[in-house]
């Protein structure tokens, strides 16, 4: 399955797992969650990213702030799920179109 | 609470070599030839889906049994440029029956050259399939739960790596 490989990738970082781990105790700002690794925040906002894009983490605005929090089976999994499935879809859709005498190429 | 969680829309966009109105007219009528057919939520497999061309009309996945499956509504249709549907599947991969609980699927055709189109895709408010996520999230999903679940995930990706 493409979204188990995701996952996989996504949590075969240290820092990810312990910004997971982190998450598993309850919802986070970036600010706090970049006090709780040894790395920079933009490096913490790069590995949040990776983690929604794999279905992990969900994001909540609240006013202004941004609350991280996991969320696996939830939203930001099937959002994950979503992408792939349309990427997959119109791929399909094209090469349909295409060989059904869709245009003449010249 | 007045927190809102909000996924961010979905967005895909391809180039086909056909013209826009055979682009739209194949993306309707002849969806079963190019759906990836292990997407639906038959309980048997899958034999045929249709497009009924027309706002309130839905879409209709038939399964080799005879079963089907209403599984989206149509909300704009405007051959050959612009189809609104509703994605009407809930989290647990079920007929959501509560619209307010469904999300939408809007898709573009816009012609580049005679034979060349391009078709835009965007899966918006999945959120709305949430509504209520959290609190059962809360129940079910205790701290402790989730943090031994990880660990041992973490484990075996240590182990598998």
């Amino acid at each position: 399955m493409e979204t188990y490989s995701t996952v996989l990738t996504a949590l075969a970082d240290p820092t990810r797992r312990a910004i997971a781990e982190r998450l598993a105790e309850g919802p986070a700002p970036v600010g706090e969650l970049a006090r709780f690794v040894p790395v920079s925040r933009p490096a913490v906002s790069q590995h949040l990213k990776v983690l929604l894009e794999a279905g992990l983490v969900s994001v909540t605005a609240s006013g202004n702030r941004h609350l991280y929090a996991l969320d696996p089976g939830g939203v930001a999994a099937l959002r994950a799920y979503l992408d792939r499935f349309w990427g997959r879809a119109l791929q399909s859709f094209k090469q349909h179109v295409e060989s059904t005498g869709g245009t003449t190429h010249d | 609470m007045t927190d809102t969680t909000v996924a961010a829309p979905v967005h895909q966009s391809i180039d086909v070599d056909a013209p826009v109105d055979r682009a739209f007219a194949t993306f309707t009528d002849e969806m079963a030839a190019w759906w990836p057919t292990e997407h639906h939520i038959l309980g048997a497999e899958l034999a045929g889906m249709e497009f009924e061309p027309r706002v309130g009309g839905s879409i209709i996945d038939r399964g080799v049994d005879g079963s089907e499956c209403r599984w989206a509504r149509v909300l704009a249709y405007e051959p050959p440029h612009l189809l609104v549907f509703s994605w009407d599947i809930s989290l647990q991969w079920q007929l959501e029956t509560d619209p307010a609980r469904t999300s939408e699927v809007e898709v573009r055709f816009t012609e580049l050259s005679p034979g060349r189109t391009r078709v835009d895709l965007e899966h918006r408010h999945i959120e709305r399939h949430g509504e209520g996520w959290e609190q059962m999230h809360g129940a079910v999903g205790s701290p402790d739960g989730w943090t031994i679940g990880l660990h041992r995930f973490a484990a075996h990706v240590g182990g598998a790596g």
